[in-house]
């Protein structure tokens, strides 16, 4: 009897090893371990033997169950890995492929530019001061220190609607409409982005209308050196922190004094087309507020001070990325703007 | 304003300093120099040559054949084409092996069978632009006058060798527009002395009083009127070293009378006018305002009809100037001329200006005016010019100047505290530092405790108040020394309006959409202002546009919006999706600034989505145009109160186009462009939408809350109906809303079915019902009920059927 399961069992192992597939599998475990099979036909014949005997077989025929079932699931976990490995094989794809493309746009390299600016200044404790695009003379010129034939009005060509109504050729009424609201309580704190229009031929480096940003702080004592330090940290967040500026003595009717802001060029100052040669790129214009425009804006001109300061989105975006004709932010050339969908 | 180097050292030192350096100096101090130009460095082998013989060009008709003496042992042969060289001439000659500006280099020739050593040279041909040169050389080769020697440095005979500086002068530093201004600046820059010239003409006994009376009847425009007269002048060309200046600093010689007053012109700023004494008739000069309608020929030889509010100089009779701006051809210096009347006046600025510009005759002279002359120098200026009249032209000026009128403004007085002064720069200078820089600007100064008054000098008509003087400071002290600092105080919470956070989430979502954002022009023709306009006007027209196409502000983004679209696809790229926002602007009636709101709009044209290897592909329509609008109402939270209306606008396709309405109010346009103007657009089938961003953004939103997650499940039941194929469904879906009650949470359409299935003019569509109660599980019998209600309802408003 004991030889005749030691048979069994090496029998059943053999079997199950070479089992091809899962059925085949199975079938062994019903012929060996099933309630018809040999294993248990030899339980059945052990009410013959002698009470010494029955449990040493009971013991070795638990010993051949057992190892015939491990056998059994030994070769399942082996078979079923196959399985698997198989299905995974037919369902390999081509990684290479294209992806379904998600449609994704982008804002406008001006925008992009805006809002950067804005969020820097934002940042530093300015708010966002906006107004409209076709103006009073009144706030686009008399109340900026620029009466009514001002030879200075010539430096910037106007589009008018009748006398007294024009398409604004700065973002500058607006600081005025914003101090106006303050009615002479400081301090003021406010960037003022926009659409402004000049009558200039559209050409590579004119556009009868572009984009500025100009920029006012009126407090208690606020001094020159507090704008060169503001515009600082302007040029090297928007430029990058290696960069410089300069200023230059320059003439606006609403600063005095006037500057014209530089900034360190990219070569490093060794010269190079974008600065020609110089080492250095006219970027802003800025100055301090000039007491006839605080006054008329209803500030105290002897107890407040303030500076400006204005720039051109175009004049950046075109210095920033190296574009070289001011036409492509107006003409919406996909394949221009799709180059500023991307984070940069 | 172009500054010769060479004229400006006769006023101040500047040895020392290179060209480049004082340009650098005089840019970093507050005048931007734009550009340096240095004649000879791109010429050389230029040298004075004299024509010993001239013959004709044995083989060909229009060239010379010349033997000149260019100072070597032999004379060399020149073929020359100018028609003017002659034998006896001394000219400028390039020899063998020059160069001449644009890297022209000068080699040995044959020219039709004869040899060419060279070449003689016009004023053009070395570097001096023809609307500058004599006009008797204009057209050909230059002639020097006879003391030069052949073989000596042409360029440096003719200035050549000077460096140019052009100033590029900003409205408020009139007082560079001459070389003794400049003298001034740059005396300052560099701390050093100007020498000034000192005229004394020397005068004969013949009174000028005797010769010339002046009266001024408009003393407003013309407060004082200084004369001198110089009598027996010989006209004839200026001296080589002036006529070089000249055209150095522009100025194109004509004859010696016309270029002194042209030279004293730029030395002081000081515009001056020679009139022929005799051509004036009658001794007299009277100045008054024109009268309206009257005529006067220009030394231009223009007619032209004045008007009453433009000065003129006359004879007592009729017009001989147009004050400030042109003399006039009746008394014109001219060849002949033998007295000469020279005029030195202060001319009001507007006056100028307004005659100036109403017959477009902008000169040097009227220039200067416009901005104001120094009166401290009318007289020095009528001075200097009858000396050199004497020097040059052999003139006799008589004794005295005649005068009429009287200017002398007193020079303004400006005070400022040293505390002000650092205080507005952020700086800590001394008051000695101070007093330096006004004394190197040759203010006088005087100092009283912590304050300092300067007394300006009228030729700085532009420092008026206390922080003209921190600019002076400012920028002599240097603003690099100015230190870096930030505003110090009360320190504010920066940001972005509600407003302005919400236009840059439509911007995002937009993109994230899959538009790029366009920005187009405001300005457009009288036909695009108008047109797929929400609000129609009498568009906000320019008064004096450039062109057609930019002559009336928008009403719509749409027609740029549209071109952009175009212009794409006219470049293979024929997927478009476009959007912008920005303003429109609406009439509110003359000299009423317009009303600007702000859309929002975009474009759709050609493949809305396209995965081409897995065969997906699908068109632009009206649908995913929808989703984006509901999918940006949802974004905002406005989803429950947007509605969507069949609306047929011009412009716009009349079956697929819908009005968008914000809680009944409508705010928008969404439709198909119509396919007329597709096709004139060269487009394929295009979407539209516009939306009042002003209103979106502005609408009254309810906070957010949080409302609990539902504890109990809910119920779905689909509905399929049978309606007539014009039943709209929204119609559809608001009965079943309205009859569902507070029960229904949800009503999704999932089909829509026409066909061969269903009987003529009836449609199949189906909607999924979401049933539920917050409060607690519910019941079959619950939802039963309610669901009856909603196909009771359906059927009676709009009679549906449920579909077998
Ligand atoms: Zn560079």
């Amino acid at each position: 009897m004991e030889e005749q399961l030691k048979g069994l069992q090496e029998e059943a192992v053999m079997k199950a090893a070479a089992a091809q597939d899962l059925k085949e599998l199975n079938d062994i475990r019903v012929a060996y371990l099933g309630k018809k099979g040999p294993v248990t036909e030899v339980l059945k014949g052990m009410g013959k033997l002698s009470a010494e005997e029955r449990p040493k077989m009971g013991a070795l025929v638990n010993v051949v169950r057992e190892a015939i079932t491990k056998a059994i699931e030994t070769k399942q976990a082996s078979l079923e890995s196959e399985a698997i490995q198989k299905q995974l094989a037919e369902e390999a794809i081509d990684v290479t492929l294209p992806g379904r493309p998600v449609k994704a746009g982008g804002p406008h390299p001006l925008t992009r530019i805006t809002e950067e600016i804005e969020d820097l200044f934002i940042g530093m404790g300015y708010t966002v001061a906006e107004g409209p695009e076709v103006e009073q003379d009144y706030y686009n010129f008399e109340a900026l220190n620029l009466p009514k034939g001002h030879p200075a009005r010539d430096m910037q060509d106007t589009f008018y609607i009748t006398p007294e109504l024009l398409l604004r050729t700065h973002t500058s009424p607006v600081q005025v409409r914003t101090m106006l609201k303050h009615a002479g309580k400081g301090p003021v704190k406010i960037i003022c982005p926009g659409k402004v229009y000049r009558r200039d031929s559209d050409d590579a480096t004119h556009s009868h209308q572009f984009n500025q940003i100009e920029g006012l702080v009126v407090g208690e004592n606020i001094r020159m050196s507090d704008l060169k330090g503001t515009l600082d940290v302007f040029a090297k967040k928007m430029f990058g922190e290696d960069r410089e500026i300069r200023l230059r003595p320059s003439f606006f009717p609403f600063t005095e004094p006037s500057v014209e802001v530089d900034v360190s060029c990219m070569c490093g100052g060794k010269g190079c087309s974008i600065c020609k040669g110089t080492g250095w790129i006219e970027v802003l214009g800025a100055g301090m507020v000039h007491p006839n425009v605080l006054e008329m804006a209803g500030f105290d001109s002897s107890v407040y001070s303030g500076f400006a300061f204005g720039m051109g989105q175009e004049r950046i975006a075109m210095l920033k990325y190296g574009i070289d004709d001011i036409r492509h932010f107006y003409t919406n050339d996909l394949r221009f703007l799709q180059q500023f969908s991307v984070h940069e | 304003m172009f500054v010769s180097y060479k004229w400006l050292s006769e006023y101040v030192d500047i040895a020392d300093q290179t060209p480049e350096e004082l340009a650098e100096k005089i840019t970093r101090a507050g005048i931007e120099v734009e550009g340096v130009e240095l004649p000879a460095s791109e010429m050389k082998g230029i040298v004075v040559g004299y024509v010993k013989t001239r013959e004709q060009h044995p083989n060909a008709d229009k060239l010379s054949k010349c033997l000149v003496d260019i100072g070597e042992e032999e004379p060399v042969q020149i073929i020359c084409g100018a028609k003017n060289v002659d034998a006896g001439q001394y000219v400028a000659v390039a020899k063998t092996g020059a160069v001449l500006p644009g890297n022209f280099k000068i080699k040995r020739a044959k020219l039709r069978g004869e040899e060419s050593n060279g070449m003689i040279c016009s004023l053009s041909e070395l570097g001096i632009e023809s609307r500058l040169n004599p006009k008797e050389y204009a057209e050909g080769i230059f002639n020097f006058p006879t003391d030069v020697t052949p073989g000596e440095d042409a360029l440096a005979a003719l200035n050549r060798d000077d460096a140019i500086l052009e100033l590029s002068l900003t409205p408020n530093r009139s007082d560079a527009l001459s070389m003794i201004g400049v003298a001034y600046e740059v005396a300052a820059i560099l701390g050093r002395d100007v020498t000034l010239p000192e005229p004394s003409p020397a005068e004969a006994d013949e009174q000028a009083a005797n010769a010339v009376s002046i009266r001024i009847d408009a003393p407003e425009d013309n407060p004082v009127y200084v004369a001198r007269v110089v009598k027996n002048v010989k006209i004839g060309p200026s001296p080589l070293w002036m006529q070089t200046l000249l055209m150095n600093a522009g100025i194109r010689p004509h004859n010696n009378v016309v270029d002194i007053t042209n030279y004293v012109l730029m030395e002081y700023g000081q515009p001056l006018h020679a009139f022929d004494l005799d051509r004036v008739q009658t001794g007299e000069i009277v100045v008054r305002r024109a009268e309206q309608g009257e005529k006067f020929t220009t030394l231009d030889d223009a007619e032209r009809t004045l008007s009453a509010d433009q000065l003129v100089i006359t004879n007592g009779q009729e017009p001989i100037a147009l004050a400030g701006v042109m003399g006039g051809a009746n008394s014109e210096v001219h060849e002949g001329t033998v007295n000469v009347l020279i005029e030195s006046a202060y001319f009001d600025g507007q006056t100028v200006r307004t005659a100036s510009k109403a017959h477009g005759l902008r000169s040097e002279a009227s220039a200067r005016f416009e901005k104001g002359v120094d009166p401290s120098r009318i007289e020095a200026a009528c001075d200097r010019a009858a000396e050199l009249m004497a020097d040059l032209a052999d003139g006799r000026v008589l004794s005295g100047r005649v005068t009429a009128g009287e200017y002398n403004p007193e020079p303004k007085r400006v005070s400022i505290t040293l505390d002000r002064l650092n205080m507005r720069l952020g700086t800590d200078l001394q008051m000695g530092d101070v007093q330096d820089i006004f004394s190197r600007l040759k203010f006088k100064t005087e100092v009283n405790g912590d304050e300092i008054t300067v007394t300006v000098p009228t030729r700085r008509g532009d420092i008026t108040i206390p922080e003209d003087l921190t600019e002076e400071v400012a920028r002599l002290y240097g603003y690099d020394h100015i230190p870096l600092t930030l505003p110090e105080g009360e320190s504010l919470p920066g940001g972005l309006s509600p407003y302005q956070h919400g236009r840059r989430i439509v911007r995002r979502y937009l993109e994230g959409a899959g538009f790029t954002q366009a920005v187009t022009y405001s300005l457009t023709s009288e036909k695009r202002a108008v047109q797929f306009a929400l609000e129609v006007r009498q568009p906000v027209a320019l008064a004096m546009p450039m062109s057609e196409e930019r002559a009336y502000l928008r009403e719509s983004l749409l027609p740029h919006l549209v071109e952009a679209a175009a212009y794409n696809s006219a470049r293979q790229t024929s997927s478009v999706a476009l959007y912008e926002t920005g303003s429109i602007y609406l009439n509110e009636g003359e000299n009423v600034q317009p009303k600007e709101e702000e859309r929002v709009s975009g474009i759709v044209t050609g493949l809305w989505q396209e995965h081409l290897w897995q065969g997906e592909k699908k068109a632009a329509d009206f649908f995913a145009v929808k989703g984006v609008i509901e999918g940006l109402a949802a974004r905002l939270g406005l989803m429950e109160r947007l509605s969507f209306q069949k609306a047929a606008p011009e412009g716009f396709h009349p079956g697929r186009t819908a009005s968008v309405l914000l809680d009944g109010q409508p705010v928008g346009v969404i439709g198909q462009l119509h396919p007329a103007l597709a096709k004139e657009a060269d487009l394929k089938e295009a979407y539209l939408f516009e939306l009042k961003l002003d209103a979106l953004l502005h609408a009254e939103r309810k906070n957010l809350g949080y409302t609990p997650i539902p504890r109990f499940p809910s119920i779905s039941r689909d509905i399929a109906l049978v309606v007539d194929s014009t039943a709209e469904a929204a119609l559809l879906e608001g009965i079943i809303k309205e009859a569902g009650g507070p029960l229904l949470m949800k009503v999704h359409l999932f089909d829509v079915y026409e066909g061969d299935k269903m009987e003529e003019g009836k449609k199949s569509v189906a909607f999924a019902l979401t049933y539920m109660n917050p409060e607690k599980t519910l019941t079959d019998e619950e939802v039963t009920a309610v669901h009856e209600k909603v196909l009771a309802a359906l059927k009676e408003k709009a009679d549906a059927d449920l579909r077998a």
